[in-house]
């Protein structure tokens, strides 16, 4: 398999740092000789092709099938901050495909496809860990929506169906499924092809592959205003307008086409170039515990309890929550989230009563009114946007890049993304997509 | 945490109250395009900075208010005024 990658990756292009291999870590490691820069650090040109603001999965993701599957490679990606210091590097890592909505599992499914090949494809170990992935049912209501997306999923060839509460004990020995639980475990949602990944290696390599072919990352390069002509608002912005470049912390770039990569952040980016967004931002937090030995084999979900947790290959338990209940942009972590936690954690596993927590932190969330995203065109010619992830972004990174890709290349929207428009919401046509969230919100 | 100033209940923990979000103005529905209708139901300023927005004291005096905060600090300012749930005026 080793031989086959090796192989496909000789097009010839002579940049190419050595591929990472198990011979090249025993080199290294015997002669203690350092390892070549990830990717490079150039000055910040006048002009490009396609400027993304954002650096995180989905900006690095975009620009990475911009330059393998379509060619275009005079292509800047900023960040105000360094790369994956957002929603990328703050996530809970779980990726899976069981939505509710036809056009969200036929989406996703392609992004889980992505992420299977993904350590082959970009070189780079990300450590995909599928492992299986359990929603489970509180109530009545709960269990129908669960056999209401298992068909939805099955019907699209998604692995998906409803297990009952001996199976679920079967899979994962610490719940509790008494049935005199404040919140009986009534049934849950199977998905085994979900999972977990590093997913600050997918932000690697990305990175790097885009780099290979000529991409530049500009970390620490602000966008402090989108230049924009011809349009109705002040300063040739808002509809009818047309991109013209971005104006940065280190000066103006021009480029006929810029991208909005931001998540948390879409709304103050797109008002720049004079586009309001159907967004509020909301912070969601997640904590993580010292490290045990394995005991939790699958990903477990609770919409009920507002929990999700699954345990690193360290040994941690990652928790994650719902959304907090209003609109702020401060990724300070709260004791109202760690009470909460500790008691919801508590009533499924009660078994982890002793364990600490190590570290608590939160990431921005771009939340929409119908839980989907919004990708594609917007009012302003040359201004594309990828935004609206709420808590699916990371999920979603590669398909959103490739398909962001290709709306870019090819100046159509791709069939994949077609539900998600910004104009859904002039015409009303909304994609819910609450009902597949992973906890309540 | 976030203490909110309810002005009926005086400071209150967040979780008290349900925050309805920043105050829009509700065009009339007789003679609102669709577009304007849309506008009001879905397209948010969702600023980071000062910031003008409603929130309803579910568990205190049940009642809506509006109230400045800074949505990059959460610090509020100015005293709550009385709101609807639609954001405009009592």
């Amino acid at each position: 398999m080793g031989l086959f990658s090796m192989n496909r990756e000789s097009d010839g292009s002579s940049s190419r740092p050595p591929r990472y291999s198990a011979g090249g870590l025993l080199k290294r490691g015997l002669t203690g000789e350092s390892w070549p820069r990830v990717w490079r650090d150039v000055p910040l040109k006048k002009s490009y092709d396609v400027i993304i603001i954002g650096g995180g999965v989905h900006g690095l993701a975009t620009a990475y099938y911009l330059a393998t599957n379509h060619g275009i490679t005079n292509v800047a990606v900023v960040d105000k901050a360094y790369l994956g210091s957002g929603g990328s590097g703050r996530n809970t890592a779980i990726v899976r495909s069981n939505y509710l909505t036809p056009e969200g599992v036929a989406f996703y499914d392609r992004s889980l496809e992505l992420y299977n090949s993904m350590t082959e494809d970009l070189n780079i170990n990300v450590m995909f860990s599928e492992r299986g992935h359990l929603t489970l049912a509180h109530s009545d209501s709960a269990l129908r929506t669960m056999h209401w997306r298992a068909e939805v999923n099955k019907l699209q060839n998604i692995d998906s169906s409803v297990i009952d509460p001996q199976q679920v004990k079967e899979i994962v020995p610490s719940l509790d499924i008494s049935p005199d639980a404040h919140h009986p475990i009534m049934g849950a949602l199977y998905h085994p092809p979900g999972g977990i990944i590093r997913h600050d290696a997918v932000v690697w390599g990305y990175a790097r592959g885009a780099d290979h072919h000529g991409v530049e990352m500009h970390q620490k390069t602000e966008v402090l205003d989108i230049l924009c002509e011809g349009g109705e608002g002040p300063d040739g912005k808002g509809a009818g307008g047309k991109v013209t470049g971005v104006r940065t912390n280190r000066g103006d770039i021009s480029a006929p086409i810029v991208v909005n990569c931001t998540a948390g952040w879409a709304s103050l980016i797109s008002d720049m170039a004079g586009v309001r967004l159907p967004i509020t931002t909301q912070p969601l937090q997640a904590a993580v515990t010292e490290p045990t030995k394995v005991f939790l084999p699958a990903v477990v979900v609770s919409g009920s309890l507002h929990v999700y947790v699954s345990q690193t290959d360290r040994g941690e338990l990652v928790f994650g929550a719902a959304v907090d209940p209003f609109t702020n942009y401060n990724v300070r972590g709260s004791l109202d989230f760690t009470e909460g936690l500790a008691g919801h954690i508590l009533e499924l596993m009660p078994g982890v009563s002793r364990m600490r927590l190590l570290r608590q932190w939160a990431g921005l969330c771009d939340m929409t009114p119908d839980y989907s995203p919004v990708m594609g065109f917007t009012p302003v010619e040359g201004f594309l946007v990828d935004v609206g992830w709420g808590t699916y972004g990371f999920k979603a990174g590669p398909v959103s890049g490739e398909q962001m890709a290709e709306c870019i290349a090819t100046q159509a929207t791709p069939k994949l993304i077609e539900a998600f428009p910004l104009s859904r919401f002039e015409s009303g046509e909304l994609v819910g997509e609450k009902g597949a969230a992973a906890v309540g919100h | 945490m976030l203490l909110v100033p309810c002005p009926n209940c005086g400071p209150r923990n967040s979780s008290d109250l349900r925050h309805i979000g920043e105050s829009t103005k509700r065009p009339d529905p007789n003679t609102a395009t669709p577009e304007e209708w849309r506008t009001y139901l879905y397209l948010r300023d969702n600023v980071a900075d000062w910031n003008t927005e409603t929130w309803y004291c579910a568990r205190g005096c049940r009642r809506y208010f509006k109230v400045e905060r800074n949505t990059a600090t959460n610090e509020f300012r100015n005293p709550p005024m009385p709101g609807n749930k639609l954001g405009g005026k009592a």
